[in-house]
């Protein structure tokens, strides 16, 4: 394979990274209402190119590249799309038009205005997050690939503060001061791979790097800084405030797609530039992480009043699901991460959550315009008054839940399959286990807006019908999306969503999440069950509740910036350290 | 002799830095901050990096100073409260042993790296003449990396509508920070007609040496944009509106010419950034030429801040231009609920 001269389809790769941020300046350049057209002739550009790519990378068979300028690395720049960066690039196209559209009826620039604050900004930055997340997959370079976490962070802040409150003021700032951290500490590793190998081009890194201290400090300060971008717990400081305070159709962006930006980054890291470098137990303690965040944020988005903020928690329980597969992809023979059905599991996880959690944050937005809160106590009534939202939300849960066919489901399938045959038993648990959370609340979630009201619900406000399509097409395309995926993959993987086995995993992890659900809600769930099962249920819904609220204070107490600081740096020491730990003499 | 010199600087480097960590008061670190980015650029010069303690001295000391400035004007009333939030003894005593083996680690790491060190530099020189350049730091900034110049650019226009979305919403469309109002007799007034003219000279030269020599658009730019922000602060002319349509063509003309620079080069040199062949350097000033007045209105807009009055506001008479920096409560997020 090639991967220092251009290819035919490589002249895609620097429009698909262009064009968005083209975009964007025509809008500043042009502004008033011109800003939201301009978009909405990029859009369908953008994924024009991005279906574009797919194709040149599916006939030439091989990674797309694209010397810039004619310079060949290392003095040049290359792009490179391979397989997870076409996906990606794709998934990203796809979820950028679906929230454009939802974000129409929030961000319309009022009549009688000739330009408003809000709209201007939203679509000048959803062009911009666009553009470097497509500059995150394909870039081939570690420098040009901080410019693209520049690009990235400095979109995003903004995007939470949109609604112009001193609380989202607040988050806003916590994000982007806790992001620049980690920016820093990723610089300080490529520097220091710079100045040990000559060279910041991947592939000419990754046959240079060796396991030495120099590599194994640069991988511990970049993960440290790129997880503190992921908000992978401990270091979610940020997260939940940022993502349950933005408004919905920025909240989507921010939860759906920016994360998964320096995710990808760590998974380039991890998986392209030093794959020899990753001992197995810096691998387990990436899981380890992961499988807290999934533990923590989902008992924690169990005991949320509102909504979106349930949605946030749930985004923090998902990052962790996408750290899963890192020890999973570890070849303990050849000592070094190994590209294979660990990471397409991994991937498929992250396109998954993309669609279905745009979608989710999508329908909390819409029930919370309509309703005017969202308190999910006070949701009775709402699957009558707006079926479609309900709906979308309740696909998208179904989706991250992994039934089939679900994108959730084959990652869940290539994931466990990767625990089974390199003998990692625990991660099975931890994988079903997450099922079984996200099963309790949208278990909650649906039983509060299943339940009938008394008094009429007062709607304060008419929902876009086009918004609520555009929710409930990414969260079929979520639940649809191991189809699509099978083209590349065998086709034995998906089975009959219907047959007994598949039916009875869906049926448990249900009935666990229902009980989770009942435990641990705020509100009890089922008033009258409650009261005729007797005392010793209500023994052990005290426990249950004793427990979430030990989580709860755990996570307030974990979000407070001397913890998140020191947690920050501790996590890059025990990088180095495990890193040390069984690697090859 | 030189040795001795270098030991000090880099002694006082570190005292600097400590300061500015341990200092008690905002100001006094801003302070020390500033004059711990001239120093820096000091040492940048005695490495012979040039290029690098320009930028250093313009951006790290001067504007990021004068940045930092306007935020602990803002943040005068909050000191107290913040100083209440310091964490215990415990707490800081870790921190500072994490931060100091991560330090102690990363010092070890720098004094194993390979010997020479493994470097572009001969690989820059020898392609060179392929730019028509002499600066091999523009060579790399506007052939070799050209990419990331022009996504640079583009991070500051972000910056830029970031910090604009922070305004009020019945400010938008208006003028950023305070009108200022200096006495037409002052100190600052006379300095304010008699700088400018020797600034956009130096700043016009930097630019154009920039291309054989250290300098370049980002110095140069950093030194127009202090020029503009002095005749603003004396009163002379006001800040833009931030939907003008000139102010607007001016943010974008820099990235927005690269491209099309960048489509040239796809369509006559068969790579998109690439030059034909003998157009190098001229298409290389084409390109600076334009990224000059995004880089300096950006550069000023971003010290002007969000919009915070009406298009038409009156000048506020008998405010000068210290006082009202310093003492106004904080127009653009703060005040607004």
């Amino acid at each position: 394979m090639e991967l220092w001269t251009s290819t035919h389809g490589g002249a895609l790769l620097a429009p698909a990274v262009l064009l968005p941020f083209v975009g964007m300046l025509l809008g500043l350049l042009l502004g008033g209402r011109q800003v939201q057209r301009v978009a909405f002739v990029f859009m369908p550009l953008g994924l024009a190119l991005a279906v574009g790519i797919t194709v040149a990378w599916l006939r030439e068979g091989q990674t797309l590249v694209y010397l810039l300028g004619g310079w060949a690395p290392p003095l040049g720049i290359a792009l490179r799309a391979d397989g997870p960066a076409v996906a990606m690039l794709l998934a990203v196209a796809g979820v950028v038009c679906g929230i454009g559209i939802y974000a129409r009826a929030d961000f319309g620039t009022p009549l009688g205005v000739k330009e408003s604050r809000a709209a201007f900004s939203y679509w000048l930055l959803l062009m911009a997050v666009w553009g470097a997340l497509n500059l995150v997959f394909v870039s081939g370079d570690l420098f040009t690939l901080y410019v693209a976490l520049e690009l990235l962070t400095f979109a995003g802040v903004p995007l939470v503060c949109l609604a112009g409150s001193g609380e989202t003021l607040r988050a806003a700032l916590r994000y982007m001061l806790f992001a620049l951290c980690g920016s820093v500490l990723y610089l300080l590793g490529a520097v220091l791979l710079y100045g040990g190998y000559g060279t910041l081009d991947i592939p000419l890194l990754a046959d240079a790097v060796q396991p030495e201290p120099i590599a194994r400090t640069a991988l511990a300060l970049m993960t440290a800084g790129l997880l503190a971008k992921t908000a992978l717990f401990p270091l979610h400081i940020w997260l939940p405030p940022a993502h349950g305070g933005a408004p919905a159709a920025a909240s989507a962006v921010l939860s759906a797609l920016v994360i998964k930006g320096s995710w990808f980054l760590v998974v380039r890291l991890w998986f392209d530039v030093m794959p020899g470098v990753v001992t197995l137990p810096s691998a387990q303690l990436l899981g380890v992480l992961g499988a807290m965040a999934i533990v923590i944020g989902s008992v924690v988005a169990l005991r949320q009043e509102r909504l979106k903020l349930l949605v946030a928690y749930s985004t923090m329980a998902q990052i962790g699901y996408l750290f899963l597969m890192f020890p999973l992809a570890f070849d303990a023979t050849g000592n070094t991460l190994m590209h294979g059905a660990a990471l397409t599991g991994g991937l498929l996880q992250a396109v998954s959550h993309a669609t279905a959690k745009a979608a989710m944050f999508m329908a909390a937005g819409l029930i919370y315009a309509a309703l005017g809160h969202d308190r999910i106590a006070d949701l009775a009534g709402v699957a009558r008054a707006l079926p479609v939202t309900v709906l979308a939300f309740v696909l998208a849960g179904i989706a991250l839940m992994g039934v089939v066919p679900s994108g959730a489901y084959l990652a869940k399938k290539l994931l466990l399959d990767a625990a089974d045959g390199s003998g990692q038993w625990w991660w099975t648990i931890v994988l079903q286990g997450g099922a079984v959370f996200t099963a309790g609340y949208v278990v909650l979630v649906l039983v509060n807006v299943l339940r009938r009201r008394s008094a009429a619900l007062i709607l304060v406000k008419r929902v876009s019908r086009r918004s609520e399509f555009a929710a409930l097409v990414l969260a079929v395309g979520s639940l649809l999306l191991a189809l699509a995926a099978l083209g590349p993959l065998p086709g034995h993987l998906v089975s009959n969503p219907l047959a007994h086995k598949e039916l009875a995993t869906t049926v448990l992890v249900l009935m666990g999440g229902a009980l989770l659900a009942l435990g641990l809600s705020r509100a009890p769930l089922l008033a009258v069950a409650r009261s005729a099962a007797g005392a010793n249920e209500g023994r052990l819904r005290h426990a249950a509740v004793a427990i979430g609220t030990a989580f709860e204070h755990a996570d307030r107490l974990v979000r407070r910036w001397p913890f998140a600081s020191i947690a920050l740096l501790t996590l890059a020491a025990a990088f180095g350290g495990l890193l040390l730990v069984g690697a090859p003499k | 002799m030189t040795a001795i010199v270098s030991l000090v600087v880099a002694l006082l480097l570190l005292w600097l830095a400590l300061w500015t960590v341990v200092a008690r008061d905002a100001f006094v670190a801003v302070a020390g901050f500033v004059v711990y980015g001239l120093l820096l650029s000091l040492v940048w010069v005695r490495l012979a990096g040039i290029d690098v303690a320009l930028t250093e001295a313009a951006i790290g000391g001067g504007l990021t100073g004068a940045l930092l400035l306007g935020a602990v004007g803002r943040l005068r009333g909050t000191e107290a409260a913040a100083w209440s939030e310091r964490s215990g003894a415990c707490t800081r005593a870790f921190a500072v042993l994490l931060s100091v083996s991560v330090a102690t680690v990363l010092a070890l790491c720098v004094l194993t790296l390979p010997e020479p060190p493994p470097t572009l530099a001969p690989q820059a020189a020898e392609n060179l003449a392929a730019t028509g350049v002499g600066n091999p730091i523009t060579g790399v900034l506007l052939a070799f990396r050209a990419l990331d110049t022009l996504l640079e650019a583009v991070v500051l226009v972000i910056a830029l509508i970031g910090v604009w979305s922070l305004a009020p919403d019945r400010f938008w469309g208006g003028r950023p920070g305070p009108r200022y109002g200096a006495d037409p007799d002052g100190i600052l007034t006379y300095l304010a007609r008699v700088l400018p003219p020797i600034g956009i000279v130096v700043g016009l030269y930097l630019f154009w040496a920039g291309a054989d020599h250290p300098g370049g658009k980002f110095q140069s730019a950093t030194i127009l944009a202090a020029m503009w922000m002095l005749v603003q602060m004396a009163g002379l002319s006001d800040a833009p509106r931030i939907d003008s349509r000139w102010l607007r063509a001016g943010i974008v003309v820099g990235p927005l010419v690269f491209v099309a620079v960048g489509v040239l080069g796809a369509w006559q040199a068969g790579a998109f950034l690439g030059y034909p062949d003998g157009w190098a350097k001229p298409m290389i000033v084409v390109i600076e030429l334009a990224l000059l007045p995004t880089l300096v209105l950006v550069l000023a807009l971003l010290l002007n801040g969000a919009p915070a009055r009406s298009a038409d506001s009156p000048p506020a008479p008998g405010e000068t231009s210290l006082s009202a920096r310093s003492t106004r409560p904080m127009p653009a997020g703060g005040t607004r609920q």
